[in-house]
């Protein structure tokens, strides 16, 4: 086992394992820290309003900009014809024009931009447009896109075993619908990018993206000029969530184009509404399952049924429906399985990547499954839950085909399970129902299996950039984005653990397409295994060169060399790490070097469907307990307690962040954050006033949250961390289970509840008054 | 009126400004970001929903200065003339050293993308100023206007619970207290940029000449709403009267007829003596906006704006309070509910101003309660606000059913104005106070509303939801506190 610890440094500041805070906090603290909207002016400016379509399908029959060409202040407006390369910005499949020509497909969709001396005139100034449409029919949900047939992608069956031989000699079968509401992701700084133009064809980009490498290359085929013209740097984003994977491009590709067009900086940054209504959200699904199972709740055989809102485009729906169909199992052995996965093209804004990048959906169906199964035997969930789970040796095969070689659930779920007290707890649930007319109490457990790759096996590379200057201080880069996650310090306390010096000594650095090239987004909670991995291979590099060097200049074996905190160990002699660093330079040893990394072992045949898509799984589970009033629908989460898998934790502070701040955001999914779209395709939830993600005092009053101890990966990721930024979002569901729970009370745990996500007052008063009306007959 | 001043005067942190010649329009946010090269203070929706540009205005009051965190993205800026503004910048000390909140905020782990974080350190700068132990609901009231989409908020409930330890009423300030009296004025403010006029008249007798000046003029009070029409619908508004140095519309007052409110008293400023009073209507108020909305939103304001989801009406309805407008022809009592016509109008006479509202106090043997229902419990527009009052000939519990006297009940979000349940109240009157007469009654809603459905609720959920809440009205007569309705418990981390 001595090959899966790692000691905890006692003497270097900042090493792996450390709660080191995250680098920029005193900056953000003090307003320093730096976002694109508030670059420094420069002379000559322009700022950029983007205008667009106020319709969900039509054709553009006019559009008479002259009176915003001849507003005060308005320096140019850029149409479709003002594209010199291609008018596309497409992260996978050419679908998502820059600016809408003749046809727009959702209400949102750009026409035209104004650019202006100030954001003020340029609004100001696209309000003169006059357009006009010629509406066609719209379709706008799931449920009438499924009903023609309508498509982004061909739909996908992923079939495991004999499904429908299997529900056709089950002792039980049932079969259910439930709703899954999308979710926006409100980052609070909103979409901006800053474009400077070069010399040459160059334009500089300042893009609030999670993947700058992608806007560099939209960027290019938008003002036809390679690559290599386009740098894209990337400091921080004031919040990402997947929100800024795809949706970047497109405004950064249109200051792009003002800045090539004027010869000035050019600045775009997205009012709040604007950016609600322009860009893509989580897919909402509408889903349907048949499952048979034994007198033990054991499912025998289940189709699903998973149908989703992708908007008008494909973006990167392909691979986000993907992977919802593998997630629909989360941590439960289906023998005979058919999942069929419907990618629906509706007249919405084309919804994209979103922290879970689909997996939440699939998950909530098997839960949903699960507790219906409960409530029909009579039984706690939680008892079906953990006779579904996946086994060690035998029923450890995914649908996909791949075996689960690091279940840990049983484990983790004992622990948590005694940890929250749960069958005490649920007893004194019952005996409160029982006595309390008007207000439930609610508990559920859920657990999380959330694989830790990217489907699409080519983006699972990283590369690094780390110089030692002649002084002794590191530079660090790498192709990951900061957004708040606290990547750059975990990935330089890699370096520093490595070679073996305080992290004060690097510099952490923006990310940038002159540095590191081709890198993938950081994205799919991949951020620290890939760029901590590519960083740690770079500094090995250096280790390397320093300790040869060493050997040599000291008469030594390399084996003899030996770093210490902040020094070398040469023989007998100890010297300061810079001053082996001055020496190495004299003696013209490269002090610079990259980092390579790409995930092994991976691989997925598209085709059959069948392979090992993930390096590894991410585990945790949670415990929901809540507080329902039955004449109004509302409730407060008064409980949770969360036993979280990170593996050997590179930074708990940091992975704890990720923890609570992925389950607040995730039961603000299933609870408050509603988006509503009306019949002619017009978002009415817009802004915040309208859009309710949570507030502090939507905490849980008690919240009880534990990393896993003693726990490695059993893969060799950088040092033996694991995964943590999307797989907390998905305890929540156990916020959404408490809640049907409590609503069951009103069936005496009997019925089967029919809420539907996300559980709104209004949601679950209406499940409330079917349980009633179910009860009652 | 006398020719008043056309700079506007404050202290941004330390230093005086003298603003002259700015588009009266310009909000504190945009003259921050856009005039003085402040860029700490962030936009995050433009609305007063987020917090993210949440700044501390320091204003004299008496012998000390109070200190309140407000959005500066909806304020105008001319309502800073004779405030200290304080933003993050002023927050470190001049040797660079982090405040204490911001080194608590730093030990907790407080940021993670940072951009809401500048917003979180002056909400609780403003709560460190405040002197006196500080309770778990005081922090979460001080945060709930500040949204943080990263932390999940425990290290920053944390935070706020080591800030409230750490002061214990001796709050830290870096910066120097201004020289207040560089800020006195002889005349009103009285701007005039391009054909934009901008008044700040400083007596009520000032604010009638200038409503028969320029009776087409928009009246300013907390701006809450109007802040809006600038930036969100790019709207100019030309000619404006603030209303809030006006020291006569801002007094609240007790007296055995009951509360007599300012139509400028802030809710924040009017809450002490409204709990104390009419303690559902004080709980009610803590769920109206955020903290820095309720330091400049006003009852007046949410009176004469006539929004149908307002949510003072409704309970200010049911417990038959009077409004008092004021023009130069002189004052005009009347019923509030007949203030609300319909939908966008209210019967208000050219050159009228909201002067004050008077609400009785509910007698011996009365029932009063108001709900809110909304999707979000904090800081959010009700579905539904319904309001009850019923007068008793005896208290519930003692020996026999009650009789009910009389009743008055009020929603909002019910219909296009705050409306009564008049034949739910019928219903009631003059039968007994139980669980039949609740029954037949609550059915009478349907007589009463054909609420629509929107974004934030349907119409049939509406429609249940007034039902039901007539029920908890009765039940929590009888029930514990806590049996009846959620008793929510605040958020700690620790």
């Amino acid at each position: 086992m001595t090959a899966l610890t790692f000691k905890k440094s006692g003497s270097i500041q900042g090493g792996v394992r450390a709660p080191q805070p995250h680098d920029s906090a005193a900056k953000q603290l003090s307003g320093q820290a730096v976002y694109i909207c508030d670059m420094p002016d420069v002379t000559g400016q322009v700022h950029i309003h983007v205008a667009y379509s106020a319709q969900a399908h039509a054709r553009v029959i006019k559009m008479d900009l002259s009176e915003v060409r001849a507003y005060p202040g308005v320096i140019c407006v850029l149409t479709a014809d003002d594209i010199p390369g291609e008018n596309d910005v497409s992260p996978v499949t050419p679908s998502d024009p820059v600016f809408a020509k003749g046809l727009v497909e959702y209400v949102g969709q750009s026409l035209f931009a104004v650019v202006a001396e100030s954001l003020a005139v340029a609004r100001l100034a696209a309000k003169r447009a006059v357009i006009e449409y010629q509406p066609f029919e719209a379709l706008i949900d799931v449920e009438t896109a499924l009903a023609r047939d309508h498509y982004v992608l061909p739909s996908k069956t992923l079939r495991k075993g004999n499904a429908a031989r299997a529900l056709e000699s089950t002792p039980h079968r049932l079969q259910g619908a439930l709703k899954i509401g999308g979710q926006d992701h409100f980052y609070l700084e909103g979409q901006a990018a800053f474009a400077m133009p070069g010399e040459d064809q160059d334009v500089t980009i300042y893009s609030s993206t999670q993947h700058p490498s992608e806007v560099q290359h939209c960027c290019a085929r938008v003002l036809g000029i390679p690559d290599h013209c386009v740098t894209v740097e990337v400091r921080r984003l004031g919040g990402g969530f997947g929100g800024k994977e795809s949706q970047p491009a497109l405004f950064a590709a249109i200051a792009a184009l003002a800045a090539k067009k004027t010869g000035q900086a050019a600045k775009l940054v997205l009012d709040r509404d604007d950016d609600m209504i322009m860009t893509g959200k989580r897919h909402d699904f509408m889903t349907h399952y048949d499952v048979g199972f034994d007198s033990n709740g054991v499912i025998q055989g289940i189709e699903m049924t998973l149908a989703s809102r992708c908007g008008m485009s494909a973006d990167l729906s392909g691979a986000i429906n993907d992977r919802t169909v593998f997630h629909a199992d989360n941590a439960y052995f289906l023998e005979h399985v058919t999942i069929h996965s419907h990618r629906c093209k509706t007249h919405t804004v084309s919804n994209t990547a979103f922290r879970g990048f689909g997996g939440p959906q699939g998950m909530m169906v098997i839960e949903r499954v699960l507790e219906d199964i409960a409530r029909h035997l009579g039984e706690d969930p939680l008892l079906i839950r953990r006779r579904n789970l996946y086994g060690q040796k035998e029923r450890n095969i995914t649908p996909y085909g791949m075996v689960i070689e690091d279940n840990i659930l049983d484990t983790l779920l004992d622990q948590l399970e005694q940890d929250a007290d749960y069958q005490k707890r649920r007893q004194q649930i019952q005996a409160f129902n029982w006595e309390s007319p008007v207000l439930k109490k609610g508990l559920a457990l859920t657990p999380v299996k959330f694989g830790i790759s990217f489907t699409t096996k080519h983006l699972n590379q990283a590369g690094a950039l780390i110089h030692i200057y002649s002084d002794g201080s590191i530079m660090l880069n790498h192709g990951g984005i900061e957004m708040g996650q606290g990547l750059y310090i975990k990935v330089a306390q890699v370096v520093a653990e490595t070679l073996q010096v305080d992290i004060d000594r690097i510099k952490i650095t923006a990310a940038s397409t002159a540095k590191v090239p081709n890198t993938s987004a950081t994205a799919a909670s991949s951020g620290s295994d890939l760029n901590g991995k590519a960083a740690e291979v770079a500094a090995q590099k250096l280790k390397k060169r320093l300790q040869v060097f060493a050997a040599e200049h000291y008469g030594e074996t390399t084996e003899n060399v030996c770093f210490m905190p902040n020094q070398i160990c040469i023989g007998n002699r100890v010297i300061p790490f810079d001053d082996l660093v001055k020496q190495a330079y004299l003696n013209r040893v490269s002090l610079s070097a990259t980092g390579f990394y790409r995930t092994p072992e991976i691989n997925f045949d598209a085709d059959t469907q069948q392979g090992r898509p993930f390096y590894y799984f991410a585990y945790g589970a949670a415990v929901s307990e809540v507080l329902v009033d039955t004449l109004t629908g509302e409730y407060q989460v008064s409980r949770v307690d969360i036993l979280h898998d990170c593996g050997e934790s590179l930074n708990p502070a940091m992975d704890k962040g990720q923890i609570e701040g992925g389950f607040i955001q995730g039961m603000g999914w299933l609870t408050t954050e509603e988006l509503v779209f009306d019949s002619s395709g017009q978002l009415k939830t817009h802004a915040p006033s309208t859009y309710k993600i949570p507030t502090c005092a939507d905490r849980p009053p008690v919240m009880n949250i534990n990393i896993l101890e003693n726990n490695p990966n059993r893969v060799e990721t950088v040092y033996r961390s694991k995964a943590v930024g999307e797989p907390p979002l998905m305890l929540a569901i156990s916020v959404f289970h408490a809640l049907s729970d409590a609503v069951a009370s009103l069936g005496d745990y009997r019925q089967r509840p029919t809420l539907n996500a996300p559980a709104t007052p209004e949601a679950v008063l209406m499940a409330c008054e079917a349980m009633h009306r179910e009860v009652n007959g | 009126m006398a020719v008043g001043s056309q700079t506007i005067r404050f202290f941004l942190g330390e230093e005086l400004q003298e603003v002259r010649g700015l588009d009266t329009n310009t909000t504190v946010l945009n003259y921050l970001r856009l005039q003085a090269g402040r860029r700490g203070t962030k936009e995050g929706c433009a609305e007063g929903d987020c917090g993210a540009c949440t700044v501390v205005v320091g204003r004299p009051v008496g012998d000390h200065v109070e200190y309140r965190a407000v959005n500066a993205c909806i304020q105008l800026l001319p309502t800073l003339d004779g405030c200290q503004l304080l933003t993050v910048e002023d927050v470190r000390s001049s040797t660079g050293e982090l405040h204490p909140v911001q080194q608590i905020l730093f030990n907790r782990n407080g940021t993670q993308c940072g951009f809401c974080t500048p917003g979180i350190v002056m909400s609780l700068l403003a709560l460190s100023q405040q002197t006196g132990p500080i309770s778990t609901y005081e922090r979460q009231l001080a945060l709930v206007g500040n949204l943080c989409r990263c932390t999940g908020y425990g290290p920053i409930l944390d935070a706020a619970q080591d800030v409230s330890e750490k002061i214990e009423g001796t709050p830290e300030q870096p910066w120097q207290t201004p020289a207040w009296n560089q800020l006195q004025r002889t005349s009103p403010l009285s701007i005039e940029v391009g054909e934009k006029q901008f008044f700040a008249p400083q007596s009520v007798q000032e604010l009638i000449q200038l409503l028969d000046e320029f009776p087409q003029s928009i009246l300013l009070a907390g701006g809450t709403d109007v802040g809006l029409w600038v930036t969100k619908q790019q709207q100019a508004l030309d000619t404006v009267i603030y209303l809030g140095e006006i020291a006569e519309l801002q007094t609240t007052a007790f007296d055995q007829k009951g509360l007599v409110l300012g139509a400028m008293a802030t809710y924040q400023a009017a809450l002490p003596l409204i709990a104390e009073h009419v303690p559902a209507l004080g709980a009610l108020i803590e769920r109206i906006g955020s903290m820095q909305i309720r330091n400049v939103g006003t009852i007046g304001g949410n009176i004469a704006n006539g929004s149908p989801i307002g949510d003072m009406p409704p309970p200010l309805i049911a417990l038959n309070a009077t409004l008092y407008l004021r023009n130069s022809s002189g004052q005009r009592a009347l019923p509030l509910e007949d203030f609300f016509i319909d939908y966008g109008k209210q019967d208000v006479r050219p050159g009228e101003f909201v002067e004050k509202i008077h609400i009785p106090l509910p007698p011996k043997h009365s029932l009063f309660n108001v709900y809110k229902v909304s999707k979000r419990f904090d800081q959010d527009i009700s579905a539904v606000c319904g309001a009850f009052y019923v007068q008793l000939d005896a208290m519930p519990g003692e020996g026999r059913e009650p009789l009910i006297v009389a009743a008055r009940i009020c929603f909002g979000g019910m219909a296009g104005t705050p409306a009564r349940a008049f034949h739910v109240e019928q219903r009631l009157q003059g039968n007994r106070w139980n669980e039949e007469t609740i029954n037949k009654a609550r059915v009478m809603m349907d007589q009463d509303y054909a609420p629509i459905t929107d974004m934030r609720a349907s119409a049939s959920y509406r429609l249940q939801v007034a039902k039901n809440l007539l029920r908890r009205f009765y039940l929590e007569s009888y029930m514990d506190r806590g049996a009846a309705r959620i008793d929510r418990q605040p958020a700690v981390s620790r």
